[in-house]
């Protein structure tokens, strides 16, 4: 299983190691340094690298990568799977999973580490339980064990891994119970020059935040549980009852979680709430190239459309863009050519417009074709 | 308190390692940042001996302080180990966190520093025997973390205690500690063989994961540990954390490759299945098939990957993909697909998943088109991809496309040949040559899509395209000689070897279709020579041998000027292939003699004709690995990699996994044993998820009966033919299912059916046939082991009571429904249209938490007439209660209605019409029949809210516009109750609390002696719907339940003084209730 973890920034230092079992030497991320110099962008080095002795298994997450170490044969997606869970307890330990952070909470960082595997198997991944073992830090309790000499490791030793609910913990007690649901759906879509949509997802989570005492046992039922016809739940569901009655049913974990995320397949008609009409011209004719770009918006079924933002990576040969907009700010990098608009909020009296000219380098050969347009 | 010597040693190892720490610049730096040591004591000479002091302190902030840097710098990857001796005495220390500092640097050390980690050991052997379970469990963890040969006899002492420990939490770390003390010392293996074997044996959820993962690890060959526990872990595999699950599945995977037959073994040819379009549910292929398949499937195989399905739905990636591997590996052809839907789920998750995730479904494709091509879509290229992805995504589109999807591919395809990413534009421009020479009708359209491509402005496009039509060209040597014309002339203006290389081989190949051009490209290619690239050169000295074998008469000594100019080339190989070529071509040049032999052979040595390239994807030679492994990924074998056997032509002896169970409430029916029908429907079944009829039929199916009881009509008619499926049917109920007469309206279902048969044609008969095949087809999917669950743990049983009742009602108040409607219908459809008696976000808390409601484990078969035909000229509607609580209110049992014409006209619109309000009683209609022909039959549901009596409700059944017939659903007691699940416990606290009026006693002696009290349970649970209480004691039985619209407890028990006398006891707050449910009761054991 998982041998060892390395923790390395952008630039290439290793600041942080843990190994679970023998002590493997950080000089086997080298062979990591070598795939991520013959990478363009850290998003292009391969998940997995075989090396002669060890294989490492990296992700890549807030601008840092995680590499473990396993020496012997263990499915891929497994540390993948796990690396990614390790920093979403980072995250959900301090509120965000950065470099300087891991270097500030470093024993909060190891301690939680070791809780996780144990001679590289996990142990205890549910956060509920973590926290009942390694209390999150904030501020008023830094204070508090400064003053008292407390540490933030919990006295009282937690019972939730103990119990057939390994996700809650248990004496959970409230003034105020209350339970919020998010829903949160994201479309993908691609669409064609002419504006046909080639094909559109949609991919939807449920996100808790569940303040009740006790043990509540909820049920959540849809009005129409049939679009849910791809879903992943948190262990916490049964399976069972949503199988048979499209009912959610339910023993929370305390706190934030994701309850269930589902997909609405390419398959179904997917309404995309904005349009584009463009008009983008990159010849060498005169002042350059010519961009006008109109965003509308389209089935929104009378809710306004918020924080559009609109990128275009721009081909090589464009030197720089002299826009104007009438709504929002544009921004356009002229290292990585990358063209972005934030629009923000779609005013449907007054569609957002950006026009103007694009300075190209002379003498280069005209542009192909005309470069794609990612809405978000 | 140490050896003065120790002491010298570790300060000399301490300057030393410190003196090291210090060159390297990049170090300094870090130091600076390094919170671990600030400022201060880092240009402090002696900083560890600060750490000394303050861990020698008596004070714990002091300590701690110390243990935090101390950590710090492990974290770092410093040298930290001079302070050993310093920081080992603490692990004593009273306070947690230091404590647990102290074992995480203990664990890091201990193997550089083995004396000094004795030292400590002591103090975890004392910890073993804390009361405290977590206590006991960190200490086997640092424990057993400790790599210290020594003390292996002390860990391997502490396994076997923690092994038998009471508490389960102390168990997983012990199973956890078996593969490490394996990896100290691997002679020790039979030993820990032993525990694994006792743990592996072990029933909590939190045990298994752990248990299986040391399995794989110590002693993956033992497969025999694993017979008497495959049952177990299928079973419990839903309940095991995400980690485990993986593991087991990996495991189940290799065990299930070892121990069943191959299911796809008499199957069709794969090839031929893949032709053929999937969703086209020809019956008599489908059909011929089954029959094919059907014997071959293990009960035991059925229920691994039963119990694996509902993990696709897991969050976590990694259960997902280790589901899919199973059923890839080990599933029917047939069932395979179901897989495909959760995997590209995965799709959206994280960089890496959807890389490790694209790389199965790449492998898989190559065998497995039909599995994903429903969902080509989810394919297509987002600009926002990383390359790797991209490159994935294509190879995957390339190895779906067939002729019908082709096009769309294609016009995808031609889009990102535009896009900005080299290395990908030249992937899809390989695509589209895939795509060309897979699917002989694109071909042509390819082929003039990539010859445009030639005129593309991009070097490196033009290039891709080169070589792609030089391979095309190859699949299709008929003429094209305006294409080779074209790409003769980008010989001037193509700068990319390979791309020249390949025009020059297509000129010598095909150069009689040329014959003008090409001497001219070999004159221009000999002037430049010297400059090419060595792929060039080569292809050009083949190109000159060619031509002079077909022309000698103007190449001969263009050929002479291209061998004598490589034979001075730098490069060897270019130097061996001239001289090798002019031995065979200009033989004179050495001997003076006539051609030789191999001269005069030649033509024919070099103008073979070869044969084209088959383009295939580089995924195919991954199916040696098992799927989603990282050999798989990485394609070659990694360390470690457990082989999947190959599937054994004669399946192991089944008997190894039966496992003698304790004697159970219910006689346990033969689970499984329904194979032949149930995977017979299993293919129909699945086929088409997509379809919502499908799912509908679903739906209904699985409410109109019960899991428990569809597996038992299963299990009678299992080994039977399907033909005369009724019959067989019917009687095996009889035999199975002793039906009571309750009511005296109500008659055996068997009486009905023949009825039936006298006074009508086939038709109806025909009509009860698919009934019953439709049922088994849904007892099916949910038939899962839920007995064995709820033996296991009865305590923790989720099975939800509340199925969801067929809403045809809802449904067709909205539509207009053809007049061919049949049972099966109605969907989760229902849902939406259903009004809700909470919000629909509602959010409610259980009442009692301990009483978990409980699915009938029987449902009745007497059905009883609601409406009879004399009395309403033709029509007769029939209800049987399904004890599933209606969906519209759980309040309300929930009748099937049968109708039935028996007359000679259509009926039209039969509806209910005035209903009962008053008295807390209520209706829940069912769905409006908009025509039923003469003979024909239908189903519905009624709801029912009786309201805790057992007065007969009145209402009334409207036929058309005019007929109005009064009628009355009579109940019995059994039926306005529902079955809860609670533990013994629970039950006599609760019965302790309806002492008095509230209880009813009876005696009763039998009229023939029973050995066994728990045969009278399917008496009882025929009359009443009850709830089993796991029972402790045998000469007791007790059951559950609860009145349908209070909810107040409804509590039986019957107690045997002998085998003859009996005493039931009915506890109910309803006093009415509870006494004619006695009366009842006592009435069915009477005889």
């Amino acid at each position: 299983m998982i041998h060892s973890l390395f923790i390395i920034n952008p630039s290439g230092d290793v600041f942080m190691e843990k190994h679970w079992k023998s002590v493997i030497s950080r000089s086997v991320c080298d062979y990591f340094f070598d795939h991520q110099r013959k990478a363009s962008s850290p998003e292009d080095i391969p998940p997995v690298i075989a090396t002669p002795h060890h294989y490492l298994i990296s992700v890549y997450r807030s601008s840092m990568f995680f590499v473990a170490v396993c020496t012997t044969e263990v499915a891929p997606l497994f540390v993948v799977e796990f690396l990614h869970r390790v920093v979403d307890t980072f995250e959900d330990y301090f509120s965000e999973c950065t470099e300087s952070i891991i270097k500030e909470h470093y024993v909060v960082v190891y301690e939680l580490l070791d809780e996780m595997l144990d001679n590289g198997f996990p142990l205890a991944t549910e956060s509920n339980i973590l926290k009942e073992l390694i209390k999150p830090p904030n501020i008023l309790r830094t204070i508090a064990n400064t003053v008292t000499g407390k540490s933030n490791v919990s006295s009282t030793l937690p019972s939730g891994q103990l119990s057939n609910i390994p996700w809650r913990r248990t004496g959970v007690k409230y003034t105020n119970n209350e339970a919020y649901f998010d829903m949160i759906e994201e479309v993908d879509a691609i669409i064609d020059k002419s504006g046909s949509t080639v094909c559109a997802e949609i991919q939807g989570y449920i996100d808790c935040c569940i303040k009740l005492s006790g043990m509540p046992d909820l049920s959540l039922s849809f009005v129409n549980p049939r679009l849910f016809d791809d879903v992943s739940f948190h262990p916490c569901v049964r399976f069972k009852r949503w199988e048979s009655e499209r009912v959610l049913s339910f023993i929370p974990p305390d706190g934030n979680f994701r309850l269930m995320s589902y997909h609405i397949g390419s398959q179904s008609i997917v309404a995309i709430p904005v349009y584009v009409r463009h008009s983008l011209c990159l010849r060498e004719s005169g002042s350059g190239g010519r961009l006008d770009i109109t965003l509308g918006p389209k089935q929104t079924l009378g809710r306004t459309i918020e924080n559009v933002v609109l990128e275009i990576p721009m081909p090589k040969s464009v030197l720089n863009c002299g826009l104007v907009t009438n709504q929002g700010k544009y921004t356009f990098d002229p290292v990585s050519k990358l063209l972005v608009w934030e629009v923000g909020r779609i005013d449907v009296t007054k569609l957002p417009n950006i026009r103007g000219t694009i300075s190209l380098q002379s003498g280069s050969p005209p542009v192909e074709a005309n470069p794609s347009i990612n809405v978000s | 308190m140490y050896a003065p010597g120790v002491n010298s040693s570790t300060t000399l190892s301490s300057s030393s390692s410190y003196n090291n720490d210090r060159p390297p610049s990049a170090e300094a730096v870090e130091v600076a940042t390094d919170p671990a040591s600030g400022g201060f004591f880092n240009s402090d000479y002696k900083k560890h001996d600060d750490l000394k002091q303050m861990l020698d302190s008596n004070k714990d902030n002091l300590k701690l302080e110390a243990m935090k840097r101390i950590i710090g710098m492990v974290a770092k990857g410093r040298e930290a180990s001079d302070l050993f001796p310093a920081v080992v005495k603490n692990v004593v220390s009273k306070n947690i966190e230091v404590k647990k500092l102290v074992y995480v640097y203990l664990v890091r050390y201990a193997e550089e520093q083995q004396d000094l980690a004795l030292l400590s050991i002591s103090t975890f052997q004392r910890a073993l025997k804390d009361p405290n379970q977590l206590i006991r469990a960190s200490a086997l963890r640092v424990l057993s973390s400790i790599r210290v040969t020594m003390i292996v006899p002390i860990v391997m002492l502490a396994i076997k205690d923690a092994a038998a420990d009471m508490s389960p939490y102390v168990r997983k770390t012990a199973a956890h500690a078996i593969p490490k003390l394996y990896s100290l010392d691997q002679d020790q293996k039979e030993e820990l063989i032993q525990v694994l074997e006792k743990l592996l044996y072990d029933k909590t959820t939190l045990v298994v994961g752990s248990a299986v993962m040391a399995f794989e690890e110590v002693c993956p060959e033992r497969i025999d540990l694993i017979h008497k526990n495959f049952r177990k872990l299928c079973s419990l595999l839903v309940d095991v954390d995400e980690w485990g699950q993986v593991v087991i599945i990996n495991m189940l995977t290799r065990y299930a490759r070892s121990q069943f037959t191959d299911p796809n073994l008499q199957d069709v040819d794969e090839d031929e299945e893949s032709k053929r379009p999937f969703y086209e549910d020809e019956n008599e292929v489908e059909e011929e098939q089954q029959e094919k398949r059907a014997p071959t499937l293990d009960p035991d195989h059925r229920l691994l990957l039963r119990s694996a399905k509902p993990l696709l739905q897991s969050r976590n990636a990694a259960v997902v993909l280790s589901v899919a591997q199973l059923y890839h590996h080990t599933a029917p052809r047939s069932e395979v697909h179901q897989v495909a839907k959760a995997m590209i789920r995965l799709l959206r998750s994280h960089r890496e998943v959807q890389d490790i995730v694209l790389t199965s479904i790449a492998a898989t494709a190559t065998r497995r088109k039909v599995m994903f091509e429903p969902f080509l879509k989810s394919f297509f290229v987002r600009s926002s991809d990383a390359t790797h992805i991209k490159l994935l995504k294509l190879e995957i589109l390339t190895s779906l496309a067939t002729e019908s999807s082709v096009g769309i591919i294609l016009r995808e395809l031609q889009t990102y040949v535009a896009a900005h990413d080299p290395p990908f534009v030249a992937a899809a421009i390989q695509a589209i040559g895939r795509c060309a020479s897979n699917i002989k009708e694109v071909t042509d359209t390819c082929l003039n899509g990539l010859v445009s491509l030639l005129s593309n402005k991009d070097q490196a496009v033009v290039a891709e395209s080169v070589v792609v039509i030089k391979k095309l060209l190859q699949t299709q040597p008929s003429a094209h000689r305006e294409i080779i014309i074209q790409m003769a002339k980008l010989v001037d203006s193509v700068t990319v070897p390979q791309a020249r290389a390949s025009i020059l081989w297509l000129l010598g190949e095909y150069s009689e279709r040329v014959p003008k051009i090409a001497p001219d490209v070999l004159r221009k290619m000999a002037k430049t020579f010297t400059s090419e690239e060595d792929i060039v050169k080569l292809q050009v000295m083949t190109l000159a041998v060619k031509l002079c074998l077909t022309n000698p008469k103007q190449t001969k000594l263009l050929c002479q000027y291209v061998l004598q100019l490589a034979k001075y080339d730098q490069n060897y190989d270019l130097r061996d292939r001239a001289r090798f070529l002019r031995h065979i071509i200009f033989p004179a040049d050495a001997e003076s003699g006539g051609p030789t032999r191999l001269s005069k052979q030649a033509k024919k040595i070099f103008l073979a004709p070869k044969p084209a390239p088959v383009p295939e994807s580089h995924f195919k030679d991954r199916e040696q690995f098992q799927l989603g492994s990282l050999s798989h990924y990485i394609n070659t074998k990694a360390n470690g990699y457990q082989e999947l056997p190959p599937f054994p032509l004669e399946a192991p002896d089944p008997k190894a996994r039966d496992v003698e169970t304790e004697p159970q409430v219910m006689e346990q029916a033969p689970l499984f044993t329904a194979k032949k029908v149930s995977s017979k429907k299993d293919s129909t079944f699945y086929s088409d998820t997509e379809s919502p009829e499908d799912e509908s039929e679903e739906d209904e199916n699985s409410s109109d009966e019960d899991d428990d009881d569809d597996e038992e009509e299963e299990a009678s008619s299992s080994d039977k033919d399907d033909d005369d499926n009724e019959d067989e049917e019917s009687s095996g109920l009889e035999e199975k299912l002793p039906i009571k007469v309750v009511k005296s309206t109500a008659k055996p279902k068997s009486d009905e059916e023949e009825e039936e048969d006298e006074s009508d044609e086939e038709d109806s008969s025909s009509e009860s046939v698919s009934d019953s095949d439709s049922e088994d087809e849904s007892s099916e999917p949910s038939s899962v082991p839920k007995k064995q669950v709820r033996n296991a743990k009865p305590a923790k049983e989720s099975t939800p009571v509340a199925k969801p009742k067929s809403n045809l009602d809802l449904l067709l108040d909205l539509d207009d429904v053809s007049p061919a409607f049949t049972p099966i219908m109605t969907p989760s459809l229902g849902g939406f249209l259903t009004p809700m008696s909470t919000p629909s976000s509602q959010v409610k808390t259980q009442l009692f938490p301990d009483i978990q409601p409980a699915s009938a484990v029987i449902s009745p078969n007497t059905t009883s007439e609601l409406l009879n035909k004399i009395n309403s000229n033709g029509l007769e509607i029939k209800y049987r209660f399904t004890r599933s609580p209606h969906l519209y209110s759980p309040s309300m049992a929930s009748a099937e209605l049968t109708f039935h014409n028996h007359g000679p006209d259509e009926l039209t619109d039969i509806r209910v019409g005035e209903k009962p309000t008053s008295g807390g009683v209520s209706i829940h209609d069912f769905a409006p029949i908009p025509s039923l022909s003469p003979g024909s039959s239908l189903m519905g549901t009624i709801g029912v809210d009786f309201a805790d009596s057992t007065q007969p409700v009145n209402f009334e059944i409207k036929i058309g516009s005019d007929r109005t017939y009064p009628v009355a659903l009579k109940v019995p007691v059994g039926e306005v109750i529902r079955a809860v699940a609670m533990s013994e416990e629970l039950f006599l606290k609760q019965q302790g609390g309806l002492r008095g009026m509230n209880e009813n006693t009876a005696k009763l002696s039998l009229t023939k002696p029973c050995t066994d009290l728990k045969s009278l349970t399917n008496k009882i649970l025929t009359v009443a719907n009850l709830g089993v209480i796991p029972n402790s004691d045998s000469s007791t039985l007790r059951f559950a339940a609860q009145t349908l619209s209070s909810k107040s407890t409804v509590l039986v028990s019957l107690l045997s003084s002998d085998n003859q006398n009996l005493t039931i006891t009915v506890n109910c707050e309803k006093m009415v209730i509870g006494s004619m449910l006695i009366t009842q009761l006592k009435a069915c054991l009477a005889d």
